[in-house]
């Protein structure tokens, strides 16, 4: 084998830019496992509990850019209890401790205290990129701390959080003499901003792409930043109901007109019919564009703004979009590539706003059809079979019917054949979601199709062990499988636990499986952690009997009482590989076995 | 909320655990108008303002199976489009008004606890029995011990906490 020297190697495996790709080199020779940590610039840590910050921060000491992820993703849904875990505090601690040249933190789903912004503003001298996404815990005195000290921040990326609003004086603690804001997104803070101290940060950041507002934030203001901000690409408007002035919406389109380079828009909060017109002028320069918060827009609001986007390759929308609108989007937006319709109204009602028809409207008029959210009141498989066949791009199909088990609309059949035709025509498809009425025959289809299937979401769905079986011995790529009320039980969740160790991740709620079988799946595979939750009832009295149980990693079935509690259904399961072991964390509705 | 130990409901009437029976709940979905009984939540809850499209339909619309987490919208969404959560009417024995709570904002018996200790936060703190066998709330000023019950579909008083959480609620009134 010729020598190479470790400087040539670092630099060839500076050319591999994928995680996984990196942790292969890593496992070749013990000079290449050395070379390969020390170059590391970027860690993704898909689950918190797969690993302990400290063994992370030790191994990649020169660390960039982390990245960390909590909760499962059926929290973004209230299923996982509060005070489950994710806390962002040990991987801050650690990092401060070990990486000090840190420059770049993401989190989404994770718990983040105000003391963790503290620490991580005060740590890392070179910081300069922050995006929360999906957290909690922490208030807008945390993110005072983060513009005072952190001098070098470029991106601060707040989505979907929950923030405590603690007033608006956390923006003017950016100090004048930070300039080098590139992206600043605020909008889901709920309370007000200063709107000077906003225009002022704005006035000295000539490198800002990306804004994106919250509510509180006016027209004017909003035209006045507009002005600073000519290179702006991305823009999330703040309130456009104000009472209708048309003095200001005119000085808002002739700022917006100046944005040569502006691509993508988001907010509209609420925002009132009359103010559209003011965005057409930008409308045909847009390749993203979201108006998914947005019910006063109606059908003919909405198609005028999209039949003017013609370069649109993102568009998130309600569904007071109609199967009409959709259609005017399949003529109009030849270049989208990702769809989501969100459901306005999350009852059934009594009138389809968006059926199986937009859907098929879309797929035969967006060929690069590839990323796809879709709420919807009815599917038929003949629909399914035509979107399949008109988009064979697909990488992540998340359709949603409203109301759970619905079978075809025209045919009454189950919606097997038309998600088979999804998994068979989609050779790509890295991501599924489904609805409707399925038996174990769709699960049969994904199992033989879906060789690259990585993620996949089940509710209400399936009949039997053999369709979780099907899944979890087919697809060879699967990471994270999340079941709820489904009728899958002990023989599906032991029917292939070594497969667990290729995955990331197992949900299950509601479904058939019992303590005793978790406690067979715990005892096989020591390296995962096998978390139950119950609900109230009942788990104190599995706690006495099993207290001396839950930090054990390994569990012998012959020392197990047989004891008619074992057989009782658990309520949430979470299972997950790990070389930290039980977590010790975990609040007390939570057992590990 | 009534003072005292509530009336025990003679069946029961909680579903699997598992959510599996929701079909056999009350939690079935009915035309609008078609069950005189049940109150519309979304018609005496949310302001007027509704999209267009509702004239669509001219009913408010009825209300579905209360399934936790469904349809999977994140919380955030949720809050931020105009809700027509699950409201119910809350009642304390004693106080000059009602408020009104929107269980699907809440993730289980204790958020619930706690949010209408806040509502009635003039009356009461929060005092939970080990072992949550009793959600009760505890009057500062009397000493006197509220326990949370609710009417559901059959007219029966019920107490709080029988039910797992996921299920849902079966009630209009508490």
């Amino acid at each position: 084998m010729t020598y190479f020297p470790e400087e040539v190697v670092e630099h060839i495996f500076s050319f591999l830019p994928s995680h996984s790709d990196r942790n292969t080199v890593s496992l070749v020779c013990k000079v290449w496992y050395e070379v390969e940590r020390l170059s590391r610039r970027a860690v993704f840590v898909g689950n918190c509990y797969a690993v302990r910050p400290e063994r992370v921060v030790l191994r990649f000491p020169n660390v960039k850019a982390l990245t960390v992820k909590g909760k499962p993703h059926f929290a973004d849904f209230n299923l996982v209890p509060p005070d489950w875990g994710g806390y962002a505090g040990p991987w801050i601690e650690a990092a401060a401790r070990s990486c000090v040249g840190l420059e770049e933190l993401r989190m989404k789903r994770m718990v983040v205290s105000d003391e963790n912004l503290e620490l991580l503003a005060r740590s890392f001298p070179r910081f300069k990129v922050l995006v929360l996404i999906s957290c909690e815990g922490f208030s807008t005195d945390g993110l005072a701390a983060i513009a005072s000290h952190c001098k070098l921040l470029r991106e601060l990326d707040l989505q979907e959080n929950d923030v405590e609003d603690r007033g608006p004086r956390w923006l003017s603690f950016f100090p004048d003499s930070c300039t080098s804001l590139v992206s600043l997104n605020f909008a889901c803070i709920k309370g007000e901003v200063n709107s000077g101290a906003l225009e002022r940060l704005v006035a000295r950041s000539p490198n800002l792409r990306s804004l994106r507002l919250n509510r509180s934030v006016s027209v004017d203001t909003l035209s006045k930043i507009l002005v600073r901000t000519p290179n702006l690409e991305d823009l999330g408007t703040g309130n456009l109901t104000d009472e209708f002035q048309a003095e200001s919406y005119a000085r808002l389109t002739s700022a917006l007109e100046k944005c040569k380079m502006l691509r993508s828009l988001s907010g509209f909060w609420d925002a009132s019919p009359i103010c559209v017109p003011y965005i057409y002028p930008l409308c045909h320069q847009l390749t993203g564009l979201n108006l998914s918060y947005t019910p006063t827009l109606d059908y003919s609001d909405l198609t005028k703004m999209v039949s003017r986007c013609v370069k649109l390759q993102r568009l998130w929308v309600l569904d007071c979009i109609s199967d009409k609108g959709l259609q005017v989007v399949a003529s109009s937006c030849k270049d989208l590539q990702e769809l989501r319709v969100f459901p306005s109204d999350f009852y059934v009602a009594g009138a389809s706003a968006v059926t199986e028809e937009g859907l098929v409207a879309i797929s035969s008029g967006c060929p690069k059809l590839s990323s796809l959210l879709y709420f919807c009141h009815q599917m038929t498989n003949e629909a399914l079979i035509t979107v399949a066949k008109n988009c064979p791009n697909f990488i992540r199909f998340r359709l949603c019917i409203l109301e759970p088990k619905k079978p075809d609309a025209m045919t009454g059949q189950p919606l097997d054949e038309g998600f088979g035709a999804i998994v068979r025509e989609c050779k790509g498809l890295r991501r599924l979601s489904m609805s409707g009425l399925l038996t174990d025959k769709v699960f049969m289809y994904i199992g033989k199709y879906a060789k690259y299937l990585e993620m996949l979401s089940i509710a209400f769905a399936g009949d039997s062990d053999k369709g979780m079986m099907d899944v979890m011995n087919g697809c060879k790529n699967l990471r994270k499988l999340e079941i709820r009320d489904s009728p899958f039980g002990d023989v599906a969740l032991l029917g292939n636990v070594a497969k667990y160790e290729t995955m990331r991740s197992l949900w299950m709620s509601s479904c058939n499986v019992t303590l005793k079988g978790c406690q067979v799946l715990a005892s096989k595979m020591p390296m995962l952690n096998v978390e139950i939750m119950n609900e109230l009832d009942g788990s104190s009295e599995m706690e006495e009997n099993h207290a001396d149980l839950s930090k054990v990693d390994k569990l012998y079935v012959s020392e197990m009482e047989e004891n008619h509690t074992d057989l009782s259904k658990v309520d949430k399961l979470y299972v997950y590989r790990t070389t930290a072991g039980a977590r010790d964390d975990a609040p007390n509705f939570v057992k590990i076995l | 909320m009534s003072e005292g130990p509530a009336r025990s409901s003679t069946e029961s009437s909680s579903p699997a655990s598992s959510g599996l029976d929701f079909e056999d709940t009350a939690l079935t979905l009915r035309l609008p108008g078609s069950d005189p009984d049940r109150k519309r939540a979304a018609s005496t809850s949310t302001p007027a303002r509704r999209s267009p499209r509702a004239s669509a339909s001219e009913a408010p619309p009825a209300p579905k199976a209360q399934v936790v987490g469904w349809p999977p919208v994140s919380r955030n969404r949720r809050n931020a489009l105009p809700s027509r959560g699950k409201f119910v009417k809350v009642a304390v024995a004693g106080a000059p008004y009602q408020r009104k709570v929107d269980l699907e904002a809440y993730a289980g018996y204790d958020q619930l606890l706690a949010a209408l200790q806040d509502k009635f936060t003039s009356h009461f703190t929060v005092r939970r029995r080990v072992g949550n066998e009793e959600m009760a709330l505890l009057d500062v000023v009397s000493g006197a011990e509220y326990v949370l019950t609710y009417e559901d579909k059959d007219g029966d008083w019920m107490l709080v906490g029988d039910v797992p959480w996921s299920v849902g609620p079966e009630c209009d009134d508490m």
